[in-house]
């Protein structure tokens, strides 16, 4: 900031030097041409006849170093306070519209580049998602198939073994009928062959006891 | 037929100011005509601001790139305050010698009084700015850095010199090489008159080869206006380097 000020405080001062420069110089030349002036007094008269560059003419150099300060002056102030900020302030702008532009393709590529990847990305997640949903489902059945088909493996053990339990009610009752009838068929069998009446119990025991005999 | 008649100053209005003749003269005429000019370019250039800018915008931006690029190269960034005055500088001159290109104008370049009093102006400018910047330190300029100090008392006083030296080289330069164009072209254009008035119908034709030569040579001056107002300025911008850097 300090060096800004000092600078802007330069720039004004040159600005102030040079008409002070100017003005100087018109001075010392006018003080040139005036002692040129006294001191030969032939070649003032020679002035108009033609003779010599006009250029080496130092009655003319008051009037020339006077508009040359004027005119150059004038052009200085004129340019460097009025016109040249302008043309800076319309470079300057230019410069940043353009510079605004660039930034905001660059910005507005970026956006679309974005875009892009979010529509990619949420491509590929529906598409996982729909692997997954895929790979739950499939899962989820499989799983229930397995759940039924244990449900179905233990229904079936289950009425298994609720028929060969049925089954050995089934041949206990036949065994234990089986006892009855054959103690009957024992007395029957003895009474007629044998005319003996036996006892309804003690041909019981006797079958009972064979067959004892038979299950060890 | 006085092919100097053309650098004659002619008084159109008499001004005495404290004893000193300043009258407007034909010079101070092309003086002002220059100063409209160039401020009038940029001003009706940069009148509309254009973004895309047309013509005489374009012309207007051009010139101020053009100085704006020179001052930065040859001067330095440091150098940014001084690029009006350089900008001033190289317009002017430039309009002048421009001018000047036009028959029955008058070139105000060609007069030694003023191309000096300009050469002089950069030249008190660059001192007194090289004087606030670097104080006495700026003395130690006419000692080239490295050489031997026995060396001292032949190497100060020859960059002394030189130094001096800047405003009149600087001024002569410019003027001669104005006057010097401008003096060419009138005496090959006297010649082309004195041989139609001379040899009569053989004129005519021997008449053309010194025409010829001068639309060479217009345009050889075109390149010298330009060159010289380009140098001119280019010398003050390295002048103002070395005021600021004093290498």
């Amino acid at each position: 900031m300090p060096n800004l000020l000092a600078e802007a405080r330069l720039a004004r001062w040159a600005g102030a030097a040079g008409s002070a420069l100017a003005s100087l110089t018109l001075l010392a030349g006018a003080a040139l041409a005036a002692t040129a002036e006294h001191a030969p007094g032939a070649e003032h008269g020679a002035e108009h006849g033609g003779g010599g560059l006009p250029q080496l003419d130092p009655t003319t150099f008051p009037t020339q170093i006077f508009w040359l300060a004027v005119t150059f002056i004038t052009l200085y102030y004129l340019l460097a306070k009025k016109a040249l900020p302008r043309v800076a302030e319309v470079l300057e702008e230019r410069q940043e519209r353009i510079s605004r532009d660039l930034n905001k393709a660059a910005s507005v590529k970026e956006e679309a580049e974005a875009v892009l990847a979010s529509v990619e990305k949420a491509l590929a997640d529906a598409r996982s998602e729909a692997q997954s949903v895929i790979a739950a489902t499939v899962a989820e059945i499989e799983a229930a198939n397995h759940a039924r088909q244990g449900q179905l493996a233990a229904d079936i053990g289950e009425r298994l073994k609720a028929a060969e339990a049925r089954i050995a009610g089934a041949k206990d009752e036949a065994l234990a009928n089986i006892r009855g009838v054959a103690a009957e068929i024992a007395r029957d069998v003895a009474g007629k062959l044998a005319g003996v009446d036996v006892d309804a119990s003690k041909a019981e025991a006797a079958v009972a006891a064979v067959l004892e005999e038979r299950r060890s | 037929m006085d092919p100097l008649h053309q650098f004659a100053i002619n008084p159109i209005m008499q001004i005495v100011i404290a004893g000193y003749d300043v009258s407007f003269s034909n010079s101070a005429l092309f003086m002002a005509i220059a100063v409209a000019l160039v401020y009038a370019l940029i001003h009706y250039g940069m009148k509309g601001r254009a973004l895309v800018p047309g013509r005489l915008q374009s012309t207007a931006e051009m010139f101020y790139e053009f100085v704006a690029n020179m001052v930065r190269d040859n001067a330095g960034q440091d150098a940014r305050p001084y690029f009006p005055f350089v900008f001033t500088l190289f317009m002017f001159v430039l309009f002048g010698n421009l001018i000047g290109m036009i028959p029955y104008t008058f070139t105000f370049t060609s007069h030694i009084i003023v191309t000096f009093a300009l050469a002089l102006t950069v030249f008190v400018f660059v001192t007194i700015l090289a004087l606030i910047k670097h104080g006495l330190h700026f003395f130690t300029f006419f000692m080239p850095h490295g050489a031997p100090v026995a060396l001292a008392p032949i190497l100060i006083p020859i960059e002394v010199i030189s130094y001096l030296m800047r405003p009149v080289s600087l001024s002569i330069r410019l003027f001669a090489n104005m006057m010097a164009g401008h003096t060419m072209l009138k005496v090959f254009a006297g010649f082309t008159v004195m041989m139609i008035s001379g040899m009569g119908a053989l004129g005519l034709f021997v008449g053309l080869v010194p025409l010829l030569i001068n639309i060479a040579l217009t345009g050889f001056e075109f390149l010298v206006a330009f060159l010289q107002a380009y140098v001119f300025s280019i010398l003050t911008c390295l002048y103002i380097r070395d005021a600021l850097e004093l290498h």
